[in-house]
Parts: C-alpha cells; sequence; structure tokens
C-alpha cells in the first residue's frame, strides 16, 4: 500500500512515538504574532529557558494592528502594550520580527509564502487556526494554543495525535464567476462545520491543480472552518513556479536539491484514505453564507432553509442563528440590503483577490448605501497593488484601501462593523459578534463581494460579467 | 492553575446550543492580555450580558440562572471549533470548571483544554441528551466524572458512560505533568534527530 502525502511529511517529522499515546512531531517553521505569543515567553522565562531555534520562528504583528495611520503610535492602550510585549520579547530572544512599519510587515499566513519562508514537505505551526493555510504548498500545518506555541518556543517539538486522513477530490471546470473561494465554502455546506474534525484533509483533482497558488492557499486557509486539522495541496509546477526567486526561497545548487525533494511529495496512486469524497466543480455557484457558523452556506440563488428542512435536533441552534442574523427560514437572500462590504483577512487579501476585485470593479462605483473597505494582506500586496493602479480603481469606486493587518475579519483592532448592520465579507467566519458585537457577517468570493459593493445588495456576480 | 485531575463529583452547568465556537466562549476583543489570568469573568460575555453589560445579565443563560453551578459544564456538539485561542480554555478554567461534556469537540480546543487540565469528556450523542434532561429536571443532580477509570456516571440513577483518553495524557492529568517537561527531558534526542 503507498503512501499518501500526508505520510510522506508526517513520518519524515516523528523524533518519536509514545507508546498508547501521541508523538513527538518535529517543527520546521513556526510564526508568532502578537495575540497568542506573549504569555508562551512568560512561560520560558517563568522556567528559565531560551527559545532552542530561534533562527526558525518569524514574528509579525497583524491581529491587533491598526489599519490607518499605522505610523502613528497605537491609540489603545492595551493593543499598544500587546505589540510592544513581541517587539521586547523578539528582540530578547533573538526572533526575526516583521513589525508595524517593516516593508515585510502583514497577515502572517499572507506573508510566510509570499517571503518563500513556507515551502513543500515542510511542517509548520502558529497560534492562529488559519495556519491551514500553509498547506496549500504541501505542507502539514495547523494552528496550536499558546501552551503549544511556549513548547515550540522551548524544544521545536510539538506532541501530536496522528489524525485520520480525507481526500476531496474536486473534478472538471468552475462555472463562469466561481472562484476557489465558492469552492470551499460549497465543501464546506456539504459537509458542516465539524465534518472534517479529526482528519488532516488532502484536496486533489483537476479543479484544483488548475488553481493558482493564491486560489489553493484559500482552499486551505479554510480547512479548519470544517474542523480539519490541517489542509494541504501536493505541490507541482504551479508550487515551485511561485516559490522561485521569492526572498527566503533556496538558490542555486540547494534550488535544485529542494525541487527535486519536492517532486516526491505526492499520495501514490495506491495510498488509502480512511474518507474520500468527489466533488464535481461544475455542480459549483457563487456562494453566500447565511448563519452563523461557515457551514451554513447557500448557492446565491438558493435559500436559507426552510424549519422542515433542519433536524429537530438542530433546530434550537438553527433558530438562535436566524434570530441573529434577522433572516427567515426558507426565504432567498439575492436582492438584500447591506451595509458593509469588507476585502481582505488571511482567506482573501493576495494581490490575486485584489486584482480580481479590481477588474472587475473598473469603471464602476461602489453603491451609495455601502461603506467598502479594502485591506491587503501585507505590506508587499498594498505596495504592488499601487505599482499596478489598483488603489486608483478603488479611490474611483468610492472603496477605502486601509493598510494591512487582519481589521474586520476578527474586529480585534477598531475595525468593526456595527450591531445589526450586514457585511459582505471575504473573511473566513460568520460567527456571532466576530466582525464586532451584533454584526452580521455574510460569506462571499472577492467576487461576489465586489458585486455586492457596487450594487449595494446581495447580488449574483454572473448577471454583471 | 489547579494541577493534576482524577475525580470529580459535582452538579453541573448546562449549555445546550450547537456549534459553539471560541469566539463565543471569549470574544477576541478580549485577547488583549498579556498574561493567562482573569478571563472567567468575560466567559460567554455576549451571551451573558445585554450589550455587553455587566450589569444587565441576560436572564436565559444558563450561567446566569443561579439553580445551575458546578464544576462540570455540559455543551452541544462540536464544542470549541473556530479561534486556536486557548484564552477559551483558560476562561473556562478561570470561571470554576474542571470538566467540558459535549458529543463531538474541535480538535484545537481539545488540545488546549489538556493543556490546561481541564478534562473534554467525550460522550455519545444519547448519552449527553440524557445529561441535558438530568440537568433540567434536577439542577441539584451531582456526576461523577472519573479519570482514573475512565468513566462519567449520573450518580443518583447510577447510569454511565465510559470515556476514551490516550494513556499519557491520562498520566499527565492524573499527576499533574506537563507536555513541555516531557519534551525538555528529550533535548538530546531533539538534537540528534536535527542532524539526521
Amino acid at each position: 500500500m503507498g503512501n499518501t502525502l500526508f505520510d510522506k511529511i508526517w513520518d519524515r517529522h516523528v523524533v518519536k512515538t509514545i507508546a498508547g499515546g501521541p508523538s513527538v512531531l518535529y517543527i520546521d517553521k513556526h510564526f508568532i504574532h502578537e495575540v497568542t505569543s506573549p504569555q508562551a515567553f512568560k512561560g520560558l522565562e517563568q522556567r528559565g529557558l531560551k527559545v532552542f531555534r530561534p533562527k526558525q520562528v518569524v514574528a509579525t504583528a497583524d491581529h491587533n494592528v491598526p489599519t490607518l495611520n499605522q505610523h502613528l503610535p497605537i491609540k489603545e492602550a492595551l493593543s499598544r502594550i500587546q505589540v510592544e510585549q513581541l517587539k521586547k520579547n523578539c528582540a530578547e530572544f533573538g526572533i526575526e520580527l516583521y513589525g508595524l512599519g517593516h516593508p515585510y510587515q502583514g497577515i502572517v499566513h499572507v506573508i510566510g509564502p509570499e517571503l518563500g519562508i513556507t515551502q513543500p514537505g515542510m511542517t509548520i505551526v502558529c497560534g492562529d487556526s488559519h495556519t491551514s493555510t500553509h498547506g496549500a504548498f504541501g505542507t502539514i500545518a495547523f494552528g496550536i494554543g499558546t501552551s503549544e506555541v511556549e513548547m515550540v518556543l522551548a524544544t521545536q517539538c510539538l506532541m501530536q495525535t496522528r489524525p485520520k486522513l480525507m481526500r476531496i477530490n474536486v473534478e472538471g471546470n468552475l462555472n463562469k464567476g466561481v472562484v476557489s473561494k465558492d469552492i470551499i465554502l460549497y465543501i464546506i455546506a456539504q459537509i458542516s462545520a465539524s465534518g472534517a474534525t479529526g482528519y488532516a484533509v488532502e484536496y486533489a483533482g483537476s479543479a484544483i491543480r488548475n488553481l493558482s497558488m493564491e486560489a489553493r492557499m484559500t482552499i486551505c486557509n479554510m480547512s479548519i472552518e470544517m474542523g480539519a486539522r490541517c489542509g494541504m495541496i501536493a505541490p507541482d509546477e504551479t508550487t515551485v513556479a511561485y516559490i522561485k526567486g521569492r526572498e527566503f526561497a533556496p538558490q542555486g545548487n540547494a534550488w535544485e536539491k529542494a525541487v527535486s525533494n519536492w517532486s516526491t511529495l505526492y499520495s501514490d496512486a495506491d495510498a488509502v484514505f480512511d474518507k474520500e469524497l468527489h466533488i464535481k466543480a461544475e455542480d459549483i455557484e457563487p456562494m453566500i453564507t447565511y448563519g452563523t457558523n461557515p457551514g451554513m452556506g447557500i448557492g446565491i440563488t438558493g435559500h436559507v432553509p426552510a424549519l422542515s428542512e433542519i433536524d429537530e435536533r438542530e433546530k434550537p441552534s438553527f433558530e438562535k442563528s436566524l434570530l441573529y442574523m434577522g433572516l427567515n427560514p426558507g426565504e432567498h437572500i439575492k436582492g438584500r440590503k447591506v451595509d458593509y462590504v469588507f476585502i481582505g483577512s488571511c482567506t482573501n487579501s493576495r494581490i490575486e483577490d485584489l486584482r480580481m476585485v479590481a477588474s472587475f470593479v473598473k469603471g464602476k462605483k461602489k453603491a451609495g448605501n455601502v461603506e467598502v473597505w479594502v485591506v491587503p494582506g501585507s505590506r508587499q500586496v498594498e505596495k504592488q497593488a499601487i505599482e499596478e493602479g489598483i488603489h486608483k480603481v478603488f479611490e474611483d469606486a468610492g472603496f477605502i484601501l486601509r493598510q494591512p493587518g487582519c481589521s474586520a475579519c476578527l474586529g480585534m483592532n477598531e475595525d468593526k462593523i456595527p450591531a445589526g448592520k450586514y457585511c459582505i465579507s471575504t473573511s473566513n467566519r460568520n460567527f456571532e459578534g466576530r466582525q464586532g458585537p451584533g454584526a452580521r457577517t455574510l460569506l462571499v468570493s472577492p467576487l461576489t463581494a465586489a458585486a455586492a459593493a457596487v450594487t449595494g445588495e446581495i447580488t449574483d456576480v454572473r448577471e454583471l460579467i | 492553575m489547579g494541577k493534576s485531575i482524577n475525580i470529580i463529583e459535582s452538579t453541573a452547568v448546562p449549555v445546550t446550543i450547537e456549534n459553539i465556537d471560541t469566539d463565543q466562549i471569549i470574544p477576541a476583543r478580549f485577547l488583549k492580555a498579556t498574561t493567562r489570568d482573569g478571563f472567567g469573568k468575560n466567559l460567554f460575555r455576549d451571551w451573558r450580558y445585554e450589550n455587553g453589560d455587566e450589569q444587565k445579565p441576560k436572564p436565559d443563560f444558563p450561567l446566569n440562572n443561579t439553580a445551575y453551578s458546578g464544576k462540570i459544564l455540559i455543551a452541544g456538539k462540536n464544542f470549541g471549533c473556530g479561534s486556536s485561542r486557548e484564552h477559551a480554555a483558560w476562561a473556562i478554567k478561570d470561571y470554576g470548571f474542571d470538566v467540558v461534556v459535549s458529543s463531538f469537540f474541535a480538535d484545537i480546543f481539545k488540545n488546549n483544554a489538556l493543556n490546561n487540565f481541564l478534562l473534554p469528556v467525550l460522550v455519545p450523542e444519547s448519552f449527553l441528551q440524557e445529561l441535558f434532561e438530568l440537568v433540567h429536571q434536577d439542577p441539584a443532580a451531582e456526576i461523577e466524572v472519573n479519570l482514573e477509570n475512565q468513566y462519567i456516571k449520573i450518580v443518583a440513577t447510577g447510569a454511565k458512560e465510559s470515556f476514551e483518553i490516550n494513556s499519557y495524557k491520562k498520566t499527565c492529568l492524573l499527576n499533574g505533568y506537563d507536555d513541555i517537561d516531557y519534551l525538555l527531558n528529550m533535548k538530546a534526542e531533539i538534537e540528534a534527530f536535527e542532524k539526521q
């Protein structure tokens, strides 16, 4: 029986397996940020420990940073303390920090790949559940808690139980107006917000192969939204072409060696998965969520499930969710007015996402009833957007281009959606209060978000392209 | 942090909602602390209080119902999904719970809970519903969670379910051992592995 992509990477990183227990897994790269690391550093100090392999740790400030006037001191005291604490910890423990003002600063899951730090075959962790993003490069990458951040800082290892394996095959061609975000929202709607819990998921099939690296990252990013331990895609020519020449990519002989090593990273033809799903790309239409978990998604022309379609036991949670969203069972949501459009987050804030939005809105204006925020994923994305003139397109359309950070994806900084308002968002979570207390989030692709920005309502983008 | 756990006999607090994500357990705006302490007062913050106002507790939410108390939190399936924030486990522990019972746990939350000596007890959906019914009818009902023998029992009726936990983690919890101590003792092996 052959090995899966997951097996090949996992087996190369197991230092030891404890009988009746977890494995000690070696971690190649560890990303840290200001929100989930301070208590870990405090733990090291209390134990009198150093960071074991500081060169394998990369830090940035993203969750809690303002997205306007980043050159000024952070106004909010607690946020400022957290960002300053990160700076202090990185200096003390010898960790490279791409903090505010640094040309490499940005959302941790955007900068890792764009700097070429993320490479096939690696194990990668970060105190953030969307670490699954890096799996798009054929890595085992997953989110961890702060106690685990401390373990990795102290030993470069983690205790991990081997997950079960699932492969999701998406075959065929995508319909017009359907992009990778729609694929993952469709998958999660099919298998629910807990449908992949306990599994590492490999995405395969022609529809996945045909995607760019940015689009693959969007898919792997949301693996956690169906509970998966991680999401991954086998590296191929697209992966190699993306990494080549990036700041921290291998050079010269090391490059040749790396590429030849990466070419062994795929699931063997006779590899067996614990579970396998088959999806036809042509069945997918532009998707939108209507509820308060990412599994509550429908096609844009579909309707919110009627009560008769919901399992008896799940009715209280379903009704609670619709009450929060101000939506009715059975209603069509196309045409409903929205108040905010947020284009950003580690799911959809890369240059390709901004280009997609810009090419749609070029020459158009935003609707009068909406406020549109575009938050680039990194300083590099911001710079490139300006070089390509994308910022002008946004300015002409009445969009506000802000500075890099997690922003309104989680409403930790001041970028919050007011209570009761509807926000069409390219982010990853529609949980209650996620974008601010009382905020109502509708998750969509950048293209569907751009359409809503122009019409001011939930729109089927296919009618406009 | 109260280290080592074994037998917990207590009343329980039932939160029947399913898919409780860590944003509900502890909203992002409360993650700005740089220490592990004091998160309990913001546990389920937006479900507990009207407009976040501590003077206006929502009477329907179980944490505000004085009939319910105890060291055991019983919650609907897929508990702890979403963000990896360990603050969720800190908040539950800090509030005074030692055990969370559900029919399904999100992976990252489960690890975070175990690393904080908060025991996640996974039971079949039917038993979970039995527990909800029990506590709704009699909030004073005692429940025993026995880690050593891996069972959860309704004391009055003796109805019992076993639960799984790997033997390594069980030893850690019973004795108050941390993963980090184990890993630190492996430094030589880790260095040897790096040289391979």
